[in-house]
């Protein structure tokens, strides 16, 4: 066991002073923009036009817009301040389950710079850009073969984007067969990520709920005593939410399929199995990857993302435009489909070339056999995580075999005092990113870890030791450690109910003055 | 492998604390003919030099615009970025950390997608502004379906100048989502008579000024006629410096604004990640798409920011949601909230002014060409021109010659009949000679 911290020591509020600045040593107070910029500061250095006639006619603006700037000095103080009140995945272990925060290599960053790639118009003549349609129709390739799919459309900007496009595909599929009319229905499991339900509405479906079995996981019955003619596709992620791997999931699969419906495979867990187990062969028709997660692009404090779908056979003819085509020794981007079965098109480009750039070079530095020692080695740490805790920590379904998180409840909390809520955030003191809280909503007060496979287990056993410590703590009563928490952060806790009673958006004068 | 930093004997001894063989035991579950039996055939892994050195013969293949001079546009605009943005968009604590879920730890996030909320909604001249969009494309969707549920119709009517491509998403999303969308003919000259058919079974009217042939349009009577009928008006922007000289769409009565943010801040990168703004008045908050950040106090009353009304979000309302968007562009909303601090007002207005004034002189050069027309009235930094013939293989003749000369409305528009039109932009990275190689490459193609 590793000691404690010697900081912990300081933790006796009263030997936090109070200073005139609200400066804690690196932790700087750091006003608004709007509060130090000037209108007439600057830190660029434009020459004055030259005098010419203007064409604008009477658009021009003749009214001040009300923008502050900086000089360049200014600049970097006022974002290195605010970037040093994030935590970060380069500072430390960030457990967020269903996000996969892993190490982000720089190399990735460098390449993606490459003026060949980012200094690239989208619009400029394909016969000026056969290098980016190669790496294009290079991650395509390799997407398709680390899922066993026939087609993948590129263009969706996220995960929710990529859900919309296969769930589009599917519309226009059935739309195809004439039965628009009659499948209106899209199966749901209770545990699904809030983006199913919303894309499935968005597309004017209805949601049937598929319940869970007391396993965590869906049965093939329960998906059979759901179907009928009505459905059109069931939307299933896999691994699912809960860290669990589907086991009946080829039967699932038989089952829509035998009914006339699609599978909608949610890839957003996809980097506990790839390159070990291939969706294609589990019966996918669509699945979304999630990039900037199972690939590695940075997450960039909530985007951008991107999220390829691929597609089987039956689904590939509706596939949205862009597409890439092979002409002889060139490459072609085919921008317009029309008389073709496209379903049209998500995005005015080609979708997040930056990311491809990322996640490629992401790919080639791992190769196949490195891509399926990441999986195992994030659902290694897992399921390490699990057994170090299961003492101490309850899980809903049982103490179970977990893929890349593992899923705590709070019913071992039951008593103290101490909410989950509670929990997360006094993890904060100890200079962890909690885990993700209250999802996924089939268990009572939801921890969910995802360690990701970036860890050395020196880093897994400090994080282990620290958790067990604090449920010790949780359990031996001290409830200022919880309920105070967190007090060494930037901030203590934020009134999150005064911010949505009154939304305060944006900067105002009057407000400020 | 360099990322991975368990080696064998911690694998063992971590599999001997689960208590297990192997790591393939704990993927029992997995039915076992879906397990793969050998490695897929793809190749091994390669270091960090190969790797590069693959990409680098890639990225050679291709002609960027700094390599040329260059004037495409039409959506994307090459403009020049200050190295502190991306040198600050690139501290860890930026680039990699999540969504800001735990305020606490995340104020340097929330308080920049605050000062971006803030900045977009001057710059269009509205009340609110979200956190910002996937792209202008997109946003301008989303823009739709929520003018739709604001007004309980389902029809769009879109105008001549919007991007062929952001119509396209629009008549894309709504044919699925089962909405109606009636789109004007292509409007070269900006002249369509959009008043005369705006009735009260329009949920919005969707227009884009400057247009994506250049031309600069005054909203006020398009305004004014959507709110006689209950109608709502989208204004579209795809070049957000040209809110610098131009009177704002909220001046001008826009309901809904959203357009692309690119091109502060953000390089072309062949279409994205891009960034895209979206603004609206504060009575329509709540049907608003997309995260937002909002201010607050923590426990000591200190002033603090928070992700807000996320009850309009999915991952609370699942299948009532404004919109099944999870993510936002963030850092791309960094890069453009930093650019933005270092222009300011002053250095916007001037960006504007040059990249205007830079257009006017092209285009006084390439009117005077034979054979070549610009057809605008008016434009900011981009315009269409005439010229007789292809402009598709004109472009090919000059890339050819080294020289990116501009869009083909014929790319945008394949079987519109407009095939002697091009596109062309020109920002303050033009210079004297570009232009001069522009037109001898023009004369000389035609």
């Amino acid at each position: 066991m590793l000691d404690r911290p010697a900081v912990v020591e300081l933790l006796d509020d009263d030997k936090i002073p109070a200073t005139f600045t609200g400066n804690r040593g690196l932790d700087q107070e750091e006003p608004l923009l709007f509060e130090i910029g000037r209108l007439d500061a600057t830190g660029v250095d434009v020459e004055a036009p030259a005098p010419v006639a203007t064409r604008l006619g009477a658009l021009e603006r003749k009214t001040p817009i009300g923008l502050p700037g900086l000089t360049e000095p200014e600049t970097m103080r006022h974002y290195v301040r605010l970037s040093r009140k994030n935590y970060s995945i380069d500072a430390g272990l960030y457990p967020l389950g269903s996000c996969t925060m892993k190490h982000n290599p720089r190399s990735n960053e460098k390449i993606a710079r490459y003026e060949g790639f980012a200094d690239l118009h989208p619009l400029q003549p394909q016969s000026t850009a056969q290098g980016a349609l190669e790496l294009m129709q290079t991650l395509a390739d390799w997407l398709m073969t680390l899922t066993h799919m026939q087609a993948v459309a590129l263009s969706p900007k996220a995960g929710a984007h990529g859900e919309l496009c296969g769930m589009m595909a599917i519309k226009s599929a059935i739309a195809a067969r004439g039965e628009s009319a009659t499948r209106k229905v899209v199966l749901i499991p209770q545990s699904a990520h809030g983006t199913n339900p919303a894309t499935a509405a968005l597309l004017g479906f209805s949601v049937r709920v598929v319940p869970a079995a007391a396993d965590g996981t869906v049965r093939a019955q329960a998906v059979r005593d759901a179907l009928g003619d009505d459905v059109a596709a069931i939307m299933l992620t896999n691994p699912n939410t809960c860290g669990l791997f589907e086991r009946e999931i080829v039967e699932i699969s038989d089952a829509i399929h035998a009914a006339g419906g699609y599978f909608y495979c949610d890839g957003a867990n996809f980097n506990a199995i790839a390159g070990v187990a291939r969706p294609g062969d589990f019966g996918v028709d669509a699945m979304h990857i999630n990039l900037h997660k199972t690939f590695s692009t940075p997450h960039g404090g909530g985007g951008p993302g991107a999220g390829p779908v691929v597609l089987s056979e039956r689904l590939a003819p509706f596939a949205p435009a862009p597409f890439i085509r092979r002409n002889g020794d060139s490459l072609e981007l085919v921008e317009d489909a029309e008389g073709a079965q496209s379903f049209g098109r998500l995005t005015a480009f080609h979708g997040q070339m930056g990311m491809f750039v990322r996640a490629l070079a992401y790919m080639f530095a791992h190769g196949a056999d490195g891509l399926a020692q990441a999986s195992k080695d994030a659902v290694l740490a897992a399921n390490y995580v699990r057994a170090s805790l299961r003492d101490v920590m309850t899980q809903p379904f049982g103490d179970r075999i977990c893929m890349h998180e593992v899923l705590f409840d709070d019913a071992w909390l039951r008593g103290t005092g101490v909410t989950t809520l509670d929990f997360a955030k006094a993890m904060i003191d100890e200079g962890y990113h909690p885990m993700t809280i209250y999802f996924p909503l089939v268990a009572h007060g939801a921890m969910l870890i995802e360690p990701t496979e970036s860890e050395s287990k020196a880093s897994l056993d400090l994080f282990i030791a620290t958790l067990r410590d604090l449920a010790h703590s949780a359990k031996a009563g001290d409830m200022t450690r919880f309920t105070q928490a967190p007090r060494l952060a930037p901030r203590r806790r934020v009134d999150e109910t005064l911010a949505a009673r009154k939304p305060v958006l944006r900067w105002t004068a009057n407000a400020a003055a | 492998m360099r990322y991975h930093p368990l080696s064998e004997a911690d694998r063992r001894a971590m599999l001997a604390t689960i208590g297990v063989p192997s790591i393939e035991a704990l993927y029992a579950d997995a039915p076992p003919a879906t397990l793969l039996r050998k490695p897929l055939d793809l190749p091994k892994g390669k270091s960090e030099l190969d790797v590069e050195r693959f990409f680098s013969r890639l990225a050679a293949r291709n002609l960027p615009a700094s390599c040329a001079p260059f004037f495409v546009g039409a959506g994307a605009y090459k403009h020049h970025i200050p190295a502190s943005v991306d040198h600050l968009i690139q501290r860890s604590e930026f680039l990699t950390s999540y969504t800001p879920y735990q305020p606490e730890i995340s104020q340097g996030t929330l308080q920049y997608l605050f000062e971006f909320q803030t900045q977009v909604a001057l710059l269009t001249g509205m009340e609110v502004a979200n956190a910002s969009m996937y792209d202008g494309s997109t946003a301008t969707a989303e823009a739709v379906l929520m003018a739709h549920r604001l007004t309980k119709r389902r029809k769009a009517l879109l105008s001549g100048g919007l991007h062929p491509h952001y119509a396209e998403v629009v008549r894309t999303i709504s044919r699925l989502a089962e909405d109606e969308v009636e789109a004007m003919a292509p409007d070269v000259r900006g002249v369509e008579d959009l008043v005369a058919r705006i009735d009260d079974t329009l949920s919005c009217v969707v227009v884009q000024t400057p247009d994506v042939f250049g031309n600069l349009h005054d909203l006020t009577k398009i305004a004014e006629a959507c709110h006689r009928n209950g109608a709502l008006l989208v204004a579209v922007f795809t070049e957000a410096v040209s809110l610098g000289v131009l009177k704002s769409p909220g001046a001008m009565g826009a309901d809904i604004v959203v357009g692309e943010g690119q091109s502060i801040g953000n390089a072309l990168n062949f279409g994205g990640p891009y960034v895209g703004l979206f603004a609206t008045r504060h009575e329509f908050l709540r049907q608003m798409p997309g995260r937002l950040a909002g201010e607050s106090v923590d426990a000591d009353g200190r002033r603090s920011y928070v992700l807000t009304l996320s009850t309009r979000e999915q991952h609370i309302r699942r299948d009532k949601a404004t919109s099944n968007i999870c993510t936002n562009s963030g850092l791309c909303a960094l890069a453009f909230t930093i650019h933005l601090t270092l222009l300011g007002e002053e250095g916007l207005t001037r960006l504007a002014r040059v990249n205007h004034v830079n257009a006017v002189v092209l285009a006084q050069m390439l009117a005077d060409i034979p054979k070549v027309a610009v057809l605008n009235e008016s434009f900011f930094n981009e315009f269409t021109l005439r010229v007789e013939g292809d402009a598709a293989a004109f472009v090919e003749i000059m890339a050819a010659r080294g020289v990116l000369a501009g869009v083909p409305v014929s790319r945008l528009l394949p079987n519109a009949g407009l095939d002697d039109l091009l596109i062309v932009a020109s920002t303050e990275v033009n210079t004297d000679e570009d232009r001069d190689e522009f037109v001898a490459a023009l004369k000389e193609s035609l």
